[in-house]
Order: C-alpha cells, then structure tokens, then sequence
C-alpha cells in the first residue's frame, strides 16, 4: 500500500532532515495510524526515539494531519490508513 | 468524519483544544483571528495611531503574530504603524538561517525591519559567549541579553508598543515555572497581557489567549513559511522540564492550560511576602530589582574573565562585585600566582 509521510515544524530533523517520504507499506495486514508510528520508528526515524513516541502516541505536542486533517477528528491512533493517505507530522516544540 | 460545528456545511479539518468545537478551514481563520481582536479590544492593547515594533524571530509564533496583526489592522482599521525587530545573538548556523525568515516577512508583509546584534551592544555574539561559559548555563545570557535587546531596540525605533509572540502555553509554562522556583515578583506579573518594564514602552502579548496547537495549525493552513531549527545550543533544561509537564497535562484536558493562565491571574500575593521593587541599574540605567542589572553582572563576568559571575544567586554576586572593586580601588597587580585575584589567569576558581 502507498502512502506519504510528511514532516515539519521541525520533526523532520528526527528522520534525517527529510520533509517527504513516498513509503510503501507491506499488504499483509491491517495498517492503523498507531502501527505506523512504530513502523516508522523502525524504518526511517533515525535519532532520538523518545523526541517522537511516548506511550504507544507521538509524543505531547507534535500534531498530526491525516489527508489535512486534524487526526483528533480520525481516532487518532485507531485510524485505518487507506491507499494513498497523506500523513504529516509537524512538531509544535521547536523554534523561537 | 464530523462537519463544521458552526453548521455551514463544510467538512471539519480541525478538532480545538480551546472549546473541543470542530471547525472547517474558513471558520478557524475566522475564530481565530476575532479572537485575538477581541483580545486585543477588551484590554484596550493598542492606543489608535500607534507604532507597534513586533518582537520577530522567524518562528511560528512572531510570523503568525505579524501576519495578524497586519490582518487585523487593515480590517478593523486600528491605525496602527507596524514594523519589525528582530535579534541576531550570533548562533551560526541557527539565528543566521532565521533572519532570512524574517527578511521574507518584511518583504511579504511590507514592514520595516530592524536588526540590532548582541556583538554591537554587548561586544559579544552567542558563539563566543559560549565558547567562555560552555554550553550550562549560556541560555541565562540569551535570555537576560535578549530581553534587554528587545526594550533598546524598541527605544531605537521610538515605537509606542513592543508586541511579542508569546503564546496561551508559553505563559501557562511559565506560570509553573516560576511556582516551582517560588518566584513570586515574576509568578505576580507573568500572566500580565501588558508588562511595563519601566521605560514607557509597554510590552503587548496579544497572543496571550491563544493555543501553541492552533498557532501552528493556522501557519499550516495559511501556507506561512517559520523556521523550526532547534538552536544548536543545549535548549534550556529547566524550561524543557516544566514544558514536558505541560504537555501531558495537555494532552489529558487541554483546558488545563487556560486553568493555570487563570490561577496566575487570580493569584493574590502576600502583603508579607518580599518582593523586590524595581530600581534602575547604577551602570546602564536599565530597570532592575538590583543596583546592578543582570545583563551588567553578565557582561562584567564576560568582560573578566569569570564567566560564571551573575550564574546563581544574586547574594554571592553582590559580595563578589563588591570584592572586585575593593581589589581595584586597591590596585592588586596580578602575579598569575595570587589565589585570591579574580582575574583569569588565577589559578583557583572563586566562584563554583
């Protein structure tokens, strides 16, 4: 299944300063929005784990959008990801 | 997937941590935007007429800020003069990137700009102030520096108000930060939507009431490009600490974060308890709770040598400062063996 996965706000520095990922994800199962953040923890974060999950979520401050929407709208981590889902991550902690 | 609250018809794209109303794109500029004008009405922020210096680091929260503030103007039509000013701390490869921010807001948005350097005010960019104290405690003289920056600049630009991006999180945090240093003088004033340091120029918050999550919401809607880069140096421990707090608390009601702002508000202070009354700085003339001003004592420890003079408490400063001049009115020459001069080529520390 194709999706992209988006940073910003400052996130992206946590996945090799990478705004835009065009990611294929393996058919095999049912993909929820709370799988992914730990695929993506797995494949393509690379420092710093803890300055993105904290307890099966992103961590407290960093908000996500599914298709330009507020994922509070979606069920957060419950949501299911369909075929090309545009997923962004922006960090609200940086700057100033 | 649920429908604007506000009935018009249109697909919600954002849940508001405010009031939990779901909102489509259009009513969020909206709400959000008359809510910061009601904010700015009800406490009279602005006298008609005006010039606003607009505090700017090319964040989200000063590039929003200009960016409304602009908006508001022109359709309310509060006859404001605005313009920018930015503080260039001389952080390579951080503060460098972010002006370039800002010189696309002045180009965007019309303003002018002003940027005044920690090197020509204090002789002394971040780098090099660092490159002394290490990387501990140099958020103290970003932050001492910084705001002092901020008032002289906007005594440069004779402006009528300074206006700073601080937002509803921003102050929620430090509402606990200062309970947890039992800061009572700042803990009384920080909830304040106008502060006065003494010179004339009040300093505005005219995002007091709004969430950090909608500030970056609406930069995101409204395409307004902030920079996000970290500062290269360590970010401020203590902040970072009582930051983390806030967040989870956040994340459990996030009306928590209005509760806090309202308890500062509140708060009543003891008639009892001691309180620091502003004075003016005997070498700057700056305003300060000491004879001598922070950045003073900062700047001299720099100036010195002994770069951790002004780190801690304000008691051993004074003695230290006053020791400093005892041995100048005495004229001590240094031997570089002498344990007791302060210079940097002694060999024993004073102060740790």
């Amino acid at each position: 299944m194709k999706i992209t996965v988006e940073f910003g706000g400052g996130a992206e520095l946590l996945f090799d300063n990478k705004k835009h990922y065009d990611v294929e994800l393996p058919e095999n199962t049912e993909w929820t929005l709370g799988r992914l953040l730990f695929w993506l923890k797995d494949n393509l974060l690379k420092e710093r784990p803890e300055l993105f999950l904290q307890d099966n979520s992103v961590r407290p401050g960093i908000l996500v959008l599914i298709n330009d929407t507020d994922w509070e709208l979606m069920d957060t981590v419950k949501y299911e990801i369909q075929p090309n889902d545009s997923i962004l991550f922006i960090s609200t902690l940086h700057g100033g | 997937m649920p429908f604007c609250s506000t009935n018009c018809g249109n697909k919600a794209i954002l849940k508001r941590p405010k009031t939990g109303d779901t909102l489509c794109k259009e009513c969020f500029f909206e709400a959000f935007e008359n809510e910061i004008h009601f904010t700015i009405e009800r406490a009279k922020l602005f006298r008609p007429g005006a010039t606003v210096a607009i505090a700017a680091s090319g964040g989200k929260d000063s590039t929003v800020l200009a960016y409304v503030l602009k908006l508001l103007n022109e359709k309310y039509k509060y006859n404001l003069k605005l313009l920018l000013l930015s503080i260039d701390e001389g952080i390579t490869g951080y503060r460098d990137d972010s002006l370039d921010t800002v010189k696309q807001n002045r180009d965007d948005y019309e303003m002018p700009l002003k940027i005044l350097s920690y090197k020509d005010l204090y002789g002394w960019t971040m780098d090099e102030i660092v490159a002394e104290i290490g990387r501990k405690n140099n958020c103290t003289f970003c932050g001492v520096f910084r705001r002092q920056a901020l008032d002289r600049g906007a005594h440069l630009l004779k402006v009528d108000y300074l206006a700073t991006g601080h937002n509803a999180d921003d102050i929620a945090e430090t509402v606990l930060m200062n309970i947890l240093r039992g800061d009572l003088a700042r803990l009384s004033r920080c909830t304040a939507i106008t502060t006065d340091s003494g010179d004339g120029i009040p300093r505005v918050k005219p995002l007091k009431y709004t969430f950090e999550k909608e500030i970056v919401m609406y930069a995101y809607f409204r395409k307004l490009i902030y920079f996000s880069t970290e500062c290269v140096f360590a970010p401020n421990a203590y902040r970072g600490h009582a930051r983390i707090l806030l967040k989870d608390l956040e994340k459990i009601d996030p009306s928590i974060i209005m509760n806090i702002i309202q308890s500062g508000e509140d708060l009543k202070v003891n008639e009892n308890a001691k309180i620091p009354t502003l004075t003016r700085c005997t070498r700057c003339n700056y305003v300060s709770s000491q004879d001598v001003c922070k950045a003073c004592i900062l700047l001299e420890g720099l100036n010195k040598g002994l770069p951790r003079l002004g780190i801690g408490k304000s008691s051993k400063v004074k003695r230290l400062l006053q020791e400093n001049e005892e041995k100048e009115t005495n004229r001590l020459v240094c031997n570089g063996k002498d344990n007791t001069c302060i210079c940097k080529n002694s060999k024993v520390p004073i102060i740790k």
